[in-house]
């Protein structure tokens, strides 16, 4: 047996670092153990061509959250930024361009306006939902009511106006949303696209305007729109990292946990691949819930109807990611230079997207994907060798279960990939020396997320703040005592935001 | 023949294998012949979506053959599952309450089994058949449930109601009715034992276990071989007074011993709709099956938090004064009627104690033994309605134990 500890963390990234920072400032002794060579997890930066670096899976930060930036003192633990408030160029047809920040370029100028002043209203009003813990239905704690009334609260402060709008879309699809509001189709298809970035739905799904103003509240917390740290995203989580271990945290690498220990009927450790057992009084898990319930833990030790819960689960991811590795600075017909530094977005029209989509519902990947894209040597030379340039995309829809499976399909799918971006950038395939695709399969090999999906589970109204990941786990303490959940799969779900490992933290530490 | 014609269907006895399934909404066990023929007032009733006897001739004839002679009765619709596989134990072990891996190869537990909240699905009994294979003997259909709770367990689960006929001979005589059809050494069996035995050519599985809490067995064969079973045991039986039963003589044997019964004592959590509704084991007093220091079974963190808290209500027996039985009584603290405590969920005359029994369910603090509710029983008395306020005492169960269910080898009645 092993040196004893609180508590252990199982996974470094960015959530389970979070966690572990937060337990280990509050004196708790914390073991950190990471299957990989280096922290990270999906905010993860590692080379993928000789000499080209990537943030492998995620490659913006814009939703990590500021008492976490803050209170772990992540900018004295080496956290530099690249990029602030990056812009957004939605990318049309022959060179015709939109750009989208606080202000929109073309016909819908004025609407825009409009429209993103009232999201952020709204993306402030539900900041508290997302930060908080989600409160508990059908209990007699006060707490749990308070909660919900400070919901009610939050909507109802909106204004008569704006609170009936936020009621009427709430449950909307984003594509009637935005019919409603612009004329511009490429617009349309750009702001689109954040709606269903990372989701299991095309723009005319309902719940789509849901996930959008998640997005837009956890960016709203943020605060300091999209950001590109120096070094790629990992270097959140090795600052992440650095604050921990300066608080006492330890953080063991390559220490791949096998199963979750149990003893009178409580977590009390973990079994690594090697056969070492370490015990511990409690353990938080940032693997999925999947993983954590049905691999690490056991179904025998849980109760039928959670299992079936965790087990009906949607977990599959239907987002790629796309780096190449060129010889020098991409060119986009209609984008300048300067541009480069935001990102890039193939979404020409919200109709594209929702075929996009089609393909993806009869397990297929789409013929003309969409694309969110950064160039993120254009801001951090450093991550390839001089005067070289990344590029690194996200591609929607790869499925995970697609229909053929991927093994035969990566090669042909890259393709389509490649030549859809020399459309719009023409000259490019002349300048890759380098290619790597990661499909959702590869996304779960890769970071063990089973089904390969960024929130390790959809974010949709069945799986969402008091029901997420699934009843009977979505306070991070799970049916185990001495168990808990502190990843993507919990509220507020995936992206880098911390909320999940700091409310968990939380957690722990007010049952001990 | 379109959809909509259906006369001439109707008309002919109608098999499994041809009719359509809307035109026999009941299927018809192997034994339906046999029970046809020997009914005399036609009384059918549904069970499990058979169609099976009720009462074959009157409920008091039917009753004494089960504890002065000899009886059958077709239990061919319960719902039958295997479970087999190298994980079989641990599942059922997960499953149900009580402690299957202390269950040996040829013996047989009575068991019930929860949901997460501790709240009871169903009881029935596990056989088990061999070193990693059970046989589910359950009440309702649940192949979902038991599907689902085989999620990371490495067994195979099926439904074999169809592939096995049963029938329960039961009563003091029944062990005599089955040494004279030839089943050699069936005195050695004991209870709740499984034992392999041959009528003539055809092989049997028995298992003295029964519903009735009398000396008796059930014995299980494929279906092809139930109508000769059938001929050979009533041939065998007549000397020792063999008389088929349906299920409402039987039901008077099962209060007497004290058994719950699904849809009367209790019902099923997935069934379900209004709060409260719910039973747990500790509420059916089953607290002897559920053991908790054996590991995690479902509805395990429920029921531990349940019984920190408190029982909320327990089903007891109930010995009531006078001789009219308390059907769905409501029960009080007092005479007068004033503070509800329960109600009646079962109840019989039983002829063999000479008591007016029941069994009900009663709120805390109110169901410890040797107490006294009030019992508002309502009589029809040539169609006009008396009620009578009687006293009812909470009695140990079972109300009906005799020496002979146990006895191995059991006397020669």
């Amino acid at each position: 047996m092993s040196e004893r500890y609180d508590c252990i963390v199982i996974g470094a990234g960015h959530n389970g670092l979070v966690c572990a920072a937060t337990l280990a400032r509050s004196g708790r002794s914390v073991l950190v153990l990471e299957a990989q060579a280096q922290v990270g997890g999906a905010a993860l930066t590692r080379e993928f061509a000789p000499g080209f670096q990537v943030s492998a899976c995620a490659h913006i930060v814009h939703q990590l959250r500021a008492e976490v930036l803050r209170d772990l003192e992540l900018e004295t633990h080496g956290l530099k930024w690249a990029a602030r408030g990056m812009s957004t160029t939605a990318l049309g047809a022959d060179g015709a361009c939109v750009r989208l920040g606080a202000e929109a370029s073309g016909a819908d100028a004025a609407a825009y306006k409009a429209y993103a002043a009232q999201m952020q209203r709204f993306a402030q009003a539900l900041i508290p939902v997302l930060s908080r813990v989600p409160p508990r239905l059908g209990t007699s704690d006060w707490r749990d009511y308070a909660a919900l009334a400070r919901l009610g609260w939050q909507i109802r402060r909106l204004g008569r106006a704006d609170m009936r709008d936020l009621l009427r879309i709430g449950g909307m699809n984003v594509y009637d949303l935005l019919q409603e509001q612009f004329d511009d189709p490429l617009l349309k298809g750009a702001l689109g696209f954040d709606a269903v970035l990372g989701t299991n739905f095309g723009p005319r799904s309902p719940g789509t305007v849901l996930t959008l103003l998640y997005r837009l509240a956890a960016q709203a917390a943020a605060g300091g729109g999209l950001s590109q740290p120096v070094g790629g995203v990992g270097a959140v989580c090795d600052a992440l990292a650095r604050s921990a271990t300066a608080r006492g945290a330890q953080i063991r690498p390559r220490a791949v946990v096998k199963r979750i220990l149990m003893e009178a009927d409580r977590a009390a450790g973990v079994e690594l691949e090697s056969g070492e057992r370490i015990p511990a009084a409690a353990v938080i898990s940032s693997a999925d819930p999947k993983t954590t319930f049905l691999q690490l833990l056991g179904t025998a030790q849980l109760d039928t109807g959670f299992v079936r819960r965790v087990s009906h689960l949607r977990s599959h991811g239907l987002a790629a990611k796309l780096h190449l590795a060129l010889d020098r600075l991409p060119k986009f017909a209609g984008v300048s230079e300067s541009d480069l530094a935001g990102r890039l977005l193939i979404s020409p029209s919200l109709d594209y997207l929702e075929r996009a989509y089609n393909h993806a519902k009869y397990g297929e990947y789409s013929s003309a994907p969409a694309m969110e894209i950064t160039v993120p040597t254009r801001n951090d030379p450093s991550l390839a060798p001089a005067g070289k340039h990344v590029l690194s995309a996200l591609v929607q829809y790869a499925p995970y279960a697609l229909k053929d499976g991927w093994l035969d399909e990566r090669e042909r799918f890259t393709g389509v990939c490649l030549s859809l971006l020399e459309r719009y950038a023409p000259g490019l395939s002349s300048s890759i020396v380098g290619v790597e695709l990661l499909t959702p399969t590869d996304i779960e090999q890769e970071f063990r997320i089973s089904g390969g999906h960024w929130h390790h589970g959809d974010l949709a109204f069945d799986q969402f703040f008091m029901v997420r990941p699934v009843p009977g786990a979505a306070q991070y303490a799970t049916p185990v005592p001495g168990l808990y959940l502190c990843g993507a799969g919990c509220h507020p779900g995936g992206g880098v935001i911390g909320t999940a490992g700091l409310n968990a933290a939380r957690q722990v530490l007010e049952a001990a | 023949m379109t959809m909509g014609d259906t006369s001439q269907l109707r008309g002919s006895a109608p098999l499994r294998d041809t009719a359509p399934h809307f035109l026999q909404p009941l299927l018809k066990t192997p034994f339906h012949e046999r029970a046809r023929a020997l009914s005399e007032v036609d009384s059918f009733i549904p069970w499990a979506g058979y169609t099976t006897v009720d009462v074959f001739t009157t409920v008091e004839q039917e009753y004494f053959a089960i504890r002065n002679a000899a009886t059958l009765y077709d239990l061919t619709p319960m719902v039958k599952y295997r479970i087999a596989g190298p994980d079989a134990v641990g599942y059922l072990n997960r499953l149900v309450t009580r402690n299957i891996a202390k269950l040996k190869p040829d013996r047989v537990a009575y068991c019930v089994w929860c949901n997460d909240a501790g709240h009871v699905l169903d009881d029935g009994t596990v056989f088990r058949l061999g070193e990693s294979e059970y046989r589910l003997c359950t009440a309702e259909r649940q192949l979902d449930w038991l599907l689902d709770s085989a999620i990371g367990f490495d067994v195979e689960i099926r439904e074999t109601t169809e592939e096995v006929a049963a029938l329960a001979v039961q009563g003091p005589t029944s062990c005599a009715v089955l040494k004279n059809a030839g089943l050699a050494g069936i005195e050695r069996l004991k209870p709740f034992e499984i034992g392999y035995f041959a009528l003539g050519q055809t092989p049997l599985m028995v298992s003295r276990t029964g519903f009735t809490g009398d000396l008796g067995y059930e014995v299980w064969m494929p279906p092809g071989e139930a109508v000769s079973v059938w001929d050979a045991l009533v041939a065998a039986g007549r000397s020792r007074g063999i008389r088929a039963i349906g299920s409402q003589a039987l039901n008077v044997a099962r209060i007497e011993a004290g058994f719950v019964a699904p849809k009367v004592d209790f019902l099923s959590a997935e069934q379900t709709i209004r709060a409260g509704r719910d039973r747990s084991p500790l509420d059916l007093g089953l607290d002897w099956i559920v053991d908790f220091e054996k590991g995690h079974f479902n509805g395990r963190r429920a029921l531990l938090a349940e019984r920190a808290r408190g029982p909320r209500r327990r089903l007891v027996g109930l010995d009531i004064e006078g001789s009219k039985p308390a059907h769905n009584a409501l029960l009080y603290a007092e005479k007068a009627g004033k503070r509800e405590v329960g109600s009646v969920t079962s109840a019989a005359w039983s002829p063999t104690c000479k008591r007016n029994i029941a069994l009900a369910m009663v709120d805390a603090p109110y169901f410890s033994m040797g107490a006294t509710v009030w019992a508002d029983i309502y009589l029809n008395r040539e169609l006009v309605w008396e009620r009578r306020m009687c006293r009812a005492q909470i009695v140990e169960r079972p109300f009906f134990a005799p020496e002979r269910r146990r006895a191995t080898p059991p006397n020669d009645f």
